[in-house]
């Protein structure tokens, strides 16, 4: 016995069974004495909560609700208000840390510097703050509805949100939605076919140029073919509120301001430690070989510098997926908001509520990380 | 590695420890009663100046400490928003509950709470801009109103906007502070909440005189103190606590006189004061816990006057919470 105890192999298995069963008794214990406490209080818990009676209002509800839906149904309203929030916050912080990142690395002195000044004043600030000062300088900053700013009498703004006309969905909304479609689609095989091209021949095609050009022109003609029939629903002032058209709410548009400001800096800072991890030879190789700075940064750098940027960048999209969870400071009915707020405030059950929202988060989390490793993974260099 | 076994040992022993016996003898061990308030409501939970509490809220806090420890400054108050109380209360970081807590039957059932008395009658009433026009809230129809969440207030109005045919958007915020904070930014066309609290934010507002309450109360909001389920002893301390202001106020009992009654021959007076009857050795306190409440706090007169009454910014007068004698709800059980 004592002799196998010395043996470091086995005395080290011992020591992680111990661990491990410390570790389960530990879960156990604390398990067991909540539910215990649970009962002994006589506090409800299961899950039959969900099919309760809400009772409340949500104003920005994605899907139809009203207060005679169930707790269940503010989950998912909750769910996807989360969602919309992570999505359009990961689109725009992208494109503003791209133009960012790529700007801190310009030869201009002020962009340099306007761009490097940005991201040390906006990464340095805790986000939740960011999230309180844009709403609370959107609402003073912004008229009542009755002097609301008014463009062209149909798009308006003031401090119940942003109104803008939608079109109705007939014959010539849902062409021109679809020829935009087709555009966006054919550009990506042109692009194709250009690069196939390009080995094969070295002859270069302007696909950007083409493109753009395509997705003006062709909706242009399929409006006219299909009727040129379109019909806006107007917002206007009736009673205290505009009805009518589509509102983007205050809360919604602070929030994802200060989002994408913020979490823009962490990408910007990204792109550009990528860029210039992209070995100097590298360039002056492309230079040499008679490439153009452009040809160089796309063909070249870029391609490079994405390897580099992408693990850093999949951090900060997790990061804005698990930020959009602030929006409870300024009442934005996310998840964390009418969920883990209102609902659980409603019924007292704490526990299996915030259980639910925590495997939301991570539900989410994985998954993105998901898609960005398997991203990563198709992205790396192929070893051969 | 054995480090870490160590620890979780360590854990499991601490864990282990934490035995649960009655909260009157907690509360007497530890010297201190923890109570859970507000912390940002003026006339009923509100830092003033120096640093000191002040609230019918407070008061309650106060009275329970005298009751227990025989002396009124000792408590610790925890400030806690709407989300936070519940949890607070259950979980045993506070001892009791005295913010402005609203009497439902979900929350003394399925929450695991006792509620009290009640120590404020309330209602859900509007308040909104002047410059506005709207004289009844039957005018608010696609109005755009402000409400804390977390509350049977936000019930309430979907409640009441649903049976009149109207629609509103509602506009909800965790914190009271943020509700006002927007409602003063213009966010909402309407604040609504407890009539008293509409009374007592409104003293917040930079332009006082622009703001009206609509005359029209929606709901009852009995508010009152809340104690964990399962604690009789404890749960009858506090309920009597509440009513030996009230009896007090009744019998003619306040701070000021307390003394001089005490060679009164009124054996009414006599039991609330300690000097007959078993009271106070049937709750587990001394025989003088309701004399130190009186003295140290105040009757429920008192304590209304002081921090919500009309010589107070909020000028709110009696209404409902003036004595069943003299056409109001508060009643004490008798004291004997």
């Amino acid at each position: 016995m004592m002799r196998a105890l010395r043996n470091q192999k086995i005395r080290g298995m011992l020591f992680q069974v111990l661990t491990i069963l410390g570790l389960v008794a530990f879960l156990w214990y604390i398990g067991s004495n909540t539910m215990a406490n649970i009962e002994q209080r006589g506090i409800k818990s299961g899950f039959d909560f969900l099919s309760g009676t809400a009772g409340f209002e949500i104003d920005e509800a994605p899907i139809k609700f009203s207060s005679s839906d169930t707790h269940g149904r503010v989950f998912l309203v909750g769910l996807i208000n989360t969602l919309i929030i992570t999505f359009i916050g990961i689109i725009f912080s992208t494109i503003l840390g791209l133009i960012i990142g790529v700007f801190r690395l310009s030869n201009n002195w002020l962009i340099k510097k306007l761009a490097a000044a940005y991201i040390d004043i906006f990464r340095n600030i805790p986000i939740l703050l960011q999230i309180l000062f844009w709403y609370n300088v959107v609402l003073r900053a912004l008229p009542s509805p009755k002097q609301s700013i008014n463009f062209l009498d149909s798009i308006f703004m003031n401090n119940r949100g942003l109104y803008l006309p939608i079109p109705d969905l007939n014959t010539t909304t849902i062409s021109v939605c679809i020829s935009v479609l087709v555009v966006v689609v054919g550009a990506f095989f042109l692009n194709k076919w250009a690069n196939k091209r390009q080995e094969e021949t070295g002859k270069d095609f302007p696909v950007l140029l083409t493109s753009l050009g395509a997705l003006i022109i062709i909706p242009i003609i399929t409006y006219f073919i299909s009727g040129a029939n379109f019909n806006f629903d107007y917002p206007a002032l009736k009673g205290f509120n505009f009805r009518g058209g589509k509102v983007i709410s205050p809360e919604f548009l602070a929030l994802t301001f200060a989002l994408v400001i913020y979490t823009a800096t962490f990408i910007a800072e990204a792109v550009r430690s990528g860029i210039e991890a992209v070995s100097k030879g590298q360039k002056e190789a492309a230079a040499s070989i008679g490439l153009s700075s452009y040809q160089s940064l796309k063909l070249v750098v870029l391609p490079q510098a994405i390897r580099i940027a992408i693990p850093p960048v999949i951090n900060q999209y997790l990061n804005l997926a698990k930020n959009s969870s602030l929006a409870a400071a300024v009442g934005y009915p996310e998840i964390v908001t009418v969920f883990a707020g209102i609902s659980l405030n409603q019924t007292g059950q704490a526990i299996e509520i915030l259980a639910i929202t925590m495997l939301v988060y991570l539900t989410i989390s994985l998954i993105v990380s998901a898609i960005l490793n398997w991203f990563n993974h198709k992205m790396k260099i192929k070893e051969r | 590695m054995t480090k870490f076994t160590k620890l979780s040992l360590a854990a499991l022993a601490f864990v282990g420890m934490s035995a649960t016996a009655g909260t009157l003898q907690d509360v007497q061990k530890a010297g201190v009663v923890k109570c859970g308030v507000d912390g940002g409501l003026p006339g009923f939970s509100e830092i003033v100046s120096g640093g000191e509490y002040k609230g019918i809220d407070v008061d309650g806090c106060r009275a329970m400490a005298a009751a227990v420890l025989g002396d009124a400054k000792k408590v610790k108050f925890v400030n806690l928003n709407s989300k936070e109380r519940f949890a607070a209360l259950q979980s045993g970081e506070i001892d009791i509950l005295v913010r402005n807590t609203t009497w439902t039957e979900t929350r003394d059932t399925s929450l695991g709470f006792n509620f009290v008395a009640v120590n404020y009658y309330d209602g859900q009433g509007f308040m909104v801009r002047k410059d506005l026009g709207v004289k009844s809230t039957l005018e608010l129809d696609g109005a755009a109103v402000c409400i804390q969440t977390g509350t049977t207030t936000e019930l309430n109005v979907a409640d009441y906007f649903k049976s009149k045919g109207m629609k509103y958007k509602s506009v909800s915020y965790d914190s009271n502070d943020q509700v006002l904070a927007s409602y003063e930014a213009g966010r909402c066309d309407v604040l609504t909440s407890d009539a008293s609290q509409l009374y007592g934010l409104r003293t917040k507002l930079k332009d006082k005189a622009n703001h009206i309450v609509l005359p029209e109360i929606i709901s009852k909001e009995p508010l009152g103190p809340v104690v964990r389920q399962g604690d009789d002893q404890w749960f009858n301390i506090a309920r009597w606590t509440f009513n030996s202001m009230v009896a007090a106020e009744e019998a003619g009992i306040t701070s000021k006189n307390i003394d001089s009654l005490k060679s009164s021959k009124n054996p009414g007076i006599r039991r609330i004061l300690g000097l007959e009857g078993k009271m106070g050795a049937n709750l587990g306190l001394n025989a003088d816990f309701a004399y130190q409440v009186i003295k140290q706090v105040g009757n429920y007169g008192e304590v209304f006057e002081r921090n919500v009454g009309v010589n107070t910014p909020l000028k709110i007068s009696r209404g409902l919470n003036a004595l069943w004698t003299e056409g109001g709800l508060q009643y004490s059980p008798p004291f004997r």
